[in-house]
């Protein structure tokens, strides 16, 4: 079946089987690599994207029911140079990093609506995104800082 | 592997210099030997160049990253160990993925061995590169060797004179080679790389996603795999459906894979192929398949448990013949009759899968040529079995090594790279049958794949008996071990530090589950039960926890013949001997920086402090973890503060602090959720909800982390950190509550994160 997407502001139009995931549209046929699998469940967070800008996990979203903007990580900016990006950088978060685009996606969600969360709304916000590394600690920490630069 | 492989060079070794077309030179290190390499692969190659330095006209510096990059950082650790004795700044540096080729050595992540079998050589690289520029600039200005300096890539010569290393790159180019271990070394003083916070090297690819793991990994024209295996361990395919599943939509290609468990190892399975991953994965709900199950279908834990329990009542029995893996020094039956107090404790831990979250890969190519290219995100990269499973010789294939999302050692086992060269060739040879050009082919396993195949942390049944004098003081240790492929503490502290001390095991039989290595292989699990039963004693000693362990460090027993095993006299597998002087160390500096001595003994009020350390692959590493147990067993990791001892230099304090951190978090999984049961023969867990990782709202408010510098050679972090974390928690659930944790997970007596 034909769908139209928008994909970080360009208009696409891919032709899937209804059912197939977003994750595998944006990874096997629009090729962009960016967004991660991990769980194929909605467990664990490694694909999230934002519809409408809200933090959606793309490999439980099908092709057929997406019917707003999407953007993925390689679209958050032009350059790197999103807030979020940034302090992730400056803090030195990843270590394995194939969590980090789902988890720097859920956190530009969260600032989006938040410019000034506490230590529990990064929580309720970041708990369905695993860091199987354990880079908790960084993670917090480069959210407040880029909620201080929003 | 032994940490002092390649620590100290005993052969010459010499660089090799090669003129690049183009201008630049490159400098390469030939090694005389390779024994290191043959622990884990075929025999090494006759040796060839190999490329660390590329110096170039514009004054920056190409340096090869030898190692896998799982998450460790080593891409940034071992080139900035060459770049620092070079004398360039980091900001001139380019840094390239190495191939798997023979000509670096060893090419391994496991062990936490990269820095110690590494750290020597990479500076005589960059310090013998250093030298020729050295040599060549005197030449040029026709000045002593010794009135140059060098900074940021630049001679400099006094009276003004100063040239770049690139504008000297031709002239290096003619020179004779030193011999590298004759270079002198940098003054640690004067270091401006090694010691500073430098971060991921790939950080900017990450955050912008850019497509850098061996998941994203696409040839032109690549068709992606999925492999379906039966769920019991050791099951064949006897016949399946794949006519039906090739007539599917996108289905490209359907066959079932023959076992291959004397050659490649590869397991049977039925490969579906298609182009794109969802089709072909999706595919596998249609699929119908008869499979042959074998004898590993009775198994299941249960059974497991009871032939543990009932072989416990051989606990006293004294290891027959002696030798590794057992101990029997003194006399522990005579001791426990002499004592004052005995104490006796059960306590387990389950089988754990991996679980790194990008699933497994790999990707392969099987050319028109019969020659064979992998892209793999292998621990322990090799092309013996990948070669053999697609039919063809070593030589024929070649390796790129590739990034991969987290090995925590589950890539150290590469049936993705041997059941994708089977795969690629079969996909090849009904492409060119058809006359069609033969194209890349991706393996992706998926989550559920990924739980039920793994190689899996062994269970421990620990049965422990130990005797305390009037005085409080240990008299003597004893742990049975009824083992499911188990680690049997045979080395581990208190042996050497107690008169009387019994480690013995007799196996579980059937038990067919594959085992392997996860981040701490031997101490992952026992540093739970060892670091919790001498917690017990503590307490049964009356004696303050931290003292308690101290006492015993600060009071060695001779013991009348050598220790056995490959840890030493203290454990801590791949470390070499046990020095108790570091143990202590590491818990007085945590003492001091938690405030131990000045903490009310909080017992029974719900916020408790624990204690615990642990030498594990040569490092050193105590805890204390403050923390709050509610009312209905919610837990609450306050502060936690860790002593870290892995030597005279810290490589990358950034990426240090990190790795302690996350080691900390992981074993908050292993202690709280995971565990990995058996029934019929397979695994019972499937996915993450089942097997719940330590999450973001689960974290400390904070971790401290102290690097104590003892005058040793740096080694690795990669395992040290994690073990002593589990009971460090436990022993502080005890503090808090009085009720002390002795079967993991921790979910199953009611508790859960706050």
């Amino acid at each position: 079946m034909p769908y139209t997407l928008t994909v970080n502001g360009t208009s696409t139009t891919v032709d899937t089987p209804e059912d197939m995931p977003l994750l595998w549209v944006l990874r096997d046929v629009l090729k962009m690599k960016g967004t991660k699998f991990g769980c194929g469940v909605g467990a664990c967070g490694a694909c999230t994207v934002h519809i409408d800008g809200r933090a959606v996990r793309s490999c439980m979203t099908r092709v057929a029911n997406v019917n707003a903007a999407v953007t993925t990580i390689e679209g958050l900016s032009e350059d790197g140079s999103h807030p979020v990006q940034q302090a992730w950088m400056e803090l030195d978060v990843p270590q394995c990093g194939y969590c980090q685009a789902g988890q720097i996606m859920t956190a530009a969600a969260l600032l989006a609506n938040n410019s000034s969360p506490s230590d529990a709304d990064i929580n309720t916000a970041m708990n369905g995104n695993v860091c199987r590394c354990g880079t908790y600690m960084r993670i917090r920490e480069a959210i407040h800082r880029a909620a201080a630069s929003v | 592997m032994k940490a002092e492989t390649d620590t100290t060079l005993n052969r010459r070794t010499f660089l090799k210099v090669t003129s690049l077309t183009g201008g630049g030179v490159a400098l390469s290190l030939y090694v005389g030997n390779r024994e290191g390499q043959a622990q884990f692969g075929p025999p090494p190659a006759p040796p060839t160049p190999d490329v660390y330095i590329t110096i170039k006209p514009n004054n920056r510096f190409t340096i090869i990253a030898k190692n896998p990059e799982t998450g460790q950082g080593i891409k940034a650790a071992l080139p900035m160990i060459i770049a620092d004795e070079l004398d360039v700044d980091w900001n001139q540096v380019d840094i390239q993925q190495a191939d798997l080729d023979p000509k670096y050595g060893r090419q391994i992540e496991g062990g936490s061995t990269a820095i110690p079998s590494n750290y020597t050589t990479m500076r005589q690289v960059g310090a013998a590169a250093r030298a020729m520029v050295l040599e060549a600039a005197a030449d040029f200005w026709n000045v002593p060797v010794d009135e140059l300096t060098t900074a940021s890539g630049v001679v400099h010569g006094g009276l003004g004179r100063q040239a770049t290393y690139g504008s000297l790159a031709d002239a290096v180019s003619r020179l004779e080679p030193p011999d590298i271990t004759g270079v002198p070394l940098k003054d640690p003083a004067d270091f401006k790389i090694i010691g500073q916070p430098v971060p991921g090297v790939e950080n900017f690819q990450m955050v912008t996603g850019q497509p850098i793991y061996s998941i994203d990994v696409e040839p032109a024209g690549m068709l992606f795999a999925a492999y379906h295996k039966c769920p019991v361990f050791g099951g064949v395919v006897e016949s399946a459906n794949v006519d039906a599943i090739r007539a599917l939509p996108g289905i490209q290609h359907a066959f079932v894979l023959d076992a291959d468990p004397d050659g490649s190892g590869r397991a049977s399975g039925v490969a579906i192929v298609a182009d794109s991953w969802w089709v072909a994965n999706n595919a596998r709900q249609q699929l119908d398949v008869a499979w042959y199950e074998g004898p590993t279908a009775v198994e299941n834990t249960t059974r497991y448990d009871e032939q543990a329990a009932a072989l416990s009542s051989r606990a006293s029995e004294a290891p027959a013949g002696g030798g590794r893996g057992v101990a029997n020094i003194g006399d522990v039956e005579a001791a426990f009759a002499d004592a004052a107090q005995v104490l006796e404790a059960e306590y387990y831990f389950p089988l754990l899968s991996h679980a790194p979250l990008e699933p497994m890969n790999s990707t392969a190519h099987f050319k028109e040529d019969g020659t064979l290219e992998i892209w793999s995100p292998s621990q322990i990269p090799g092309l013996a079995n990948p070669a053999r499973s697609a039919g063809i010789e070593n030589d024929a294939a070649t390796m790129h090594l590739v990034r991969s999302g987290g090995g925590f050692g589950r890539r150290l086992y590469s049936e993705y790279d041997i059941e994708v060269a089977a795969i690629s060739r079969r996909v090849s040879e009904e492409r060119m049958e058809a006359g069609l050009p033969t194209v890349p082919v991706k393996l992706l396993w998926t989550r559920e794949d990924d739980m039920h195949f793994d190689m899996y942390r062994p269970a421990g049944y620990h049965f422990f008996k130990a005797a305390l004098d009037g005085d409080g003081r240990l008299t003597a240790f004893r742990d049975f071990v009824p083992s499911v492929s188990s680690v049997v503490p045979a080395n581990e502290f208190p042996r050497g530090f107690v008169s009387n001390f019994m480690a013995n095991s007799i196996p579980i039989t059937p038990f067919s589950i594959p085992t392997g290595a996860l981040r701490a292989p031997s101490t992952n699990g026992v540093s739970f039960v060892m670091q919790s039963f001498i917690d017990e004693l503590a307490v049964a000693a009356g004696a303050d926890p931290m003292q308690f362990r101290l006492d015993l460090l600060a009071n060695p027993v001779p013991e009348p013949q050598p220790a056995g095993g490959r840890g030493g006299r203290g454990g801590g597998f791949g470390g070499g001997g046990f020095n108790a002087s570091r143990a202590a160390g590491v818990l007085e500096a945590v003492r001091r920086m938690s405030n131990w001595d000045a903490a009310e003994p909080t017992m029974g009020n719900g916020r408790g402090l624990g204690c615990a350390f642990q030498f594990a692959h040569a490092g050193y590493v105590a805890y204390v973890v403050d923390l709050t147990v509610a009312d209905n067993r919610q837990l609450r990791v306050n502060n936690v503060w860790s002593a870290v001892d892995i030597g005279r230099q810290i490589i990358n304090p950034s990426r240090s602090r990190n790795l302690v951190e996350g080691g900390f978090i992981e074993a908050m999984s292993h202690m709280m959720d995971w565990e990995i049961t058996i029934e019929g023969g397979a695994v019972v867990q499937n996915n993450f909800p089942e097997y719940q990782p330590t999450r973001m709202s689960h974290a400390p408010s904070s971790i401290e982390v102290e690097f104590v510098l003892s005058d040793n050679s740096p080694t690795g972090l990669g395992e040290p950190s994690l073990p002593p974390a589990i009971p460090a928690i436990t022993n502080a659930v005890f503090n808090a509550t009085g009720e002390r944790i002795r079967r993991l997970p921790m979910k199953h007596d009611g508790y859960r994160w706050t």
